[in-house]
């Protein structure tokens, strides 16, 4: 039985902004966990003539394996190949002890530039098809289909929505000397493939955004010389200005139901927290203290700014219902030197920052600290580490730290037991901001 | 553009001097204050070598004071201690000639850039580095000088001076710099 799916979104992902970037990011596992999902993954046959630039096989793999969850066994210890139902046989992979099999073929769609993909998903213990469907698109979508396939196959696994179709918008700064540097914003797929360039400049780069539907960004650009917010249609990189007020304006934030722009402003003093309305332009102001105020991020129900302030002399964590008085602040950070970059997970119970313990312990790490319970669990072990940006499923956050001095990716689950590196071939990578869902 | 050569040259001493004195000091940044004091008494000591080798070729009749302040203004660099956002006490005197030069020439604009070092967060360090400039442009305007002269605008850790995690790095990269418009 095969389903035959409708997918208008992946023809729709074309051309738009095709200039790609030099340096694409290529993965790479750092830490894995003990007991991954075995799973065997055929790879899916070509059935149409030349050289397809893409395996399906290999994309779905190394998703899988990247989160994880999955260990795929190795094409060389298979013991049959099979393309489609009638040819798997079960028994070929409990003796391999594999939990599940995932086999397809790629073909030419008839009379046609467009490829077909036919994937079939097997429950080996239970010796049933999970999953079967054919997806179409053209050859520079075969990496669409392969990521969709890993959300279907993640998803039927773990009961957690895959988010391998989902991108990510960060900053890469060359540096050639003070007085001469290169910044570009750049969107590539969630695994830093099919980078492509959405602005570049001779003048710094900062705190890229992503609207609720993925459709807008929003991102902090010196290109007048001073910091000023923007916004950018992705589809059409039609741009548009939306702060000019004097001094700082920096870190916009789209609210949930993307109507406004939380944002950072020091045009009366010192740097608060203000939201403006994207429609009216009215701008209303949430703090108001003569400490640094910055990094707000929204509540998931739009109603409170979680942000960063200096009020006690040292960077903190607070909390802020929008509209109540500036006075009516809730801390929520007391036991380190510096908590910073604050935001909460889906559950609106734990807070992902950027955590230096002491003043002794230089280091800047990403935890998680359950505000109830007020335990905190430090993810990641480097030095440097900033800019903490969560998938839209919840699973993993992607950060900005240091390699062998230069900024990279890397991607924590959020229990720090699976990470991932994102290497760049040049620049210096940073600010990573993980799009919501976008189909 | 005189003053951006001269910083550029300056830092250059300094830097090399730095180097030096980091060889003798500890790693440990935050309480490396030696190096860094060490580094902006140098960098003015340098400038003012400078300034001298060229006041010589050009004018032996300039009095002490006038001489004091060219070499004061031609500091265009000023380092911040790791986390303090005040400028540091020993480069009051050279501020207060910057002040009092904006004072007498009503018409001259100085675009004042905060920077801080990579430490921290990025909207932190925007924030700090605005902090800094403005401990400067306050200083210069309770001394004379007129508001709408002074632009002030902060990089935060944007734009290093200098690349790199060293505290040699770091102490290059607290600073602010006044550039003439």
């Amino acid at each position: 039985m095969k389903l035959n799916r409708a997918t208008p979104l992946l023809f729709v992902i074309s051309a738009l902004l095709s200039f790609s970037a030099k340096a694409e990011l290529s993965i790479q596992i750092t830490q894995g966990i003990d007991n991954p999902i075995p799973i065997a993954i055929v790879p899916f046959s070509w059935e149409g003539s030349g050289v397809l630039d893409e395996a399906i096989g290999d994309i779905v793999t190394a998703d899988l394996q990247q989160v994880g969850e999955f260990r795929a066994l190795s094409p060389s210890n298979m013991l049959a190949m099979p393309r489609e139902e009638r040819e798997v046989y079960y028994r070929d992979w409990s003796v391999l002890a594999q939990d599940y099999l995932l086999v397809g073929k790629v073909q030419r769609a008839p009379g046609s530039e467009l490829i077909q993909v036919q994937y079939e998903f097997f429950d080996i213990n239970r010796e049933i098809k999970l999953a079967g469907e054919v997806l179409t698109g053209t050859t520079a979508q075969l990496r669409d289909i392969g990521h969709e396939i890993s959300n279907v196959v993640f998803e039927l696994v773990t009961g957690t929505r895959g988010a391998f179709t989902t991108q990510i918008l960060y900053v890469v700064s060359e540096f050639v000397s003070p007085e001469e540097s290169y910044f570009r914003l750049e969107k590539a797929d969630y695994d830093g493939r099919r980078a492509q360039v959405l602005l570049e400049s001779r003048e710094p780069i900062m705190s890229p955004s992503w609207s609720p539907n993925g459709q807008d960004i929003a991102y902090v650009s010196f290109e007048t010389d001073l910091p000023r917010i923007y916004t950018q249609n992705i589809a059409t990189g039609q741009r548009r200005q939306i702060t000019n007020y004097p001094n700082i304006n920096s870190s916009p934030v789209w609210s949930p139901d993307g109507t406004k722009l939380a944002m950072v402003l020091s045009k009366d003093g010192s740097p608060d927290i203000y939201v403006q309305d994207l429609i009216s332009n009215e701008l209303i102001r949430i703090t108001d203290h003569p400490a640094i105020d910055t990094e707000p991020a929204w509540s998931r129900d739009g109603r409170s700014l979680v942000f960063m302030s200096d009020r006690t002399g040292q960077p903190q964590i607070y909390q802020m219902e929008i509209g109540a008085s500036t006075y009516d602040v809730e801390r929520l950070t007391y036991d380190c030197f510096h908590c910073a970059k604050g935001q909460f997970l889906p559950d609106g119970v734990n807070l992902v920052h950027v955590r230096r313990e002491t003043r002794q312990s230089p280091e800047y790490q990403i935890s998680i600290m359950n505000v109830e319970t007020l335990r905190v669990i430090t993810l990641t072990s480097t030095k440097f580490d900033e800019s903490p940006s969560v998938a839209p499923n919840g699973s993993m956050i992607m950060y900005a730290t240091k390699y062998n001095g230069r900024g990279v990716l890397d991607a924590v689950s959020i229990d720090g037991r699976v990470k991932f590196r994102l290497p760049s071939s040049r620049g210096d990578v940073r600010e990573p901001a993980w799009s919501p869902f976008l189909n | 553009m005189v003053n951006t050569k001269q910083f550029m040259r300056s830092v250059f001493v300094a830097m090399a001097l730095m180097s030096l004195a980091a060889c003798k000091s500890s790693s440990d940044a935050e309480s490396d204050a030696n190096a860094s004091s060490a580094m902006g008494s140098m960098s003015s000591e340098s400038t003012s070598s400078a300034a001298q080798a060229n006041g010589a070729g050009t004018s032996g009749r300039l009095s002490a004071e006038q001489i004091q302040a060219e070499n004061a203004l031609r500091q265009t660099v000023f380092y911040f201690d790791f986390d303090i956002a005040e400028f540091r006490a020993v480069d009051r005197e050279t501020l207060m000639y910057h002040a009092r030069d904006l004072a007498a020439n009503p018409s001259k604009r100085l675009r004042l850039e905060g920077h801080a070092d990579e430490r921290g967060t990025r909207e932190y360090n925007l924030a700090l580095g605005e902090r800094r400039a403005n401990s400067i442009l306050n200083y210069l305007i309770v001394n004379g000088a007129s508001r709408s002269q002074i632009e002030v605008v902060s990089y935060g850790e944007e734009r290093p001076a200098m690349t790199g995690q060293s505290e040699n790095a770091y102490n290059r990269n607290r600073r602010v710099e006044v550039v003439a418009r």
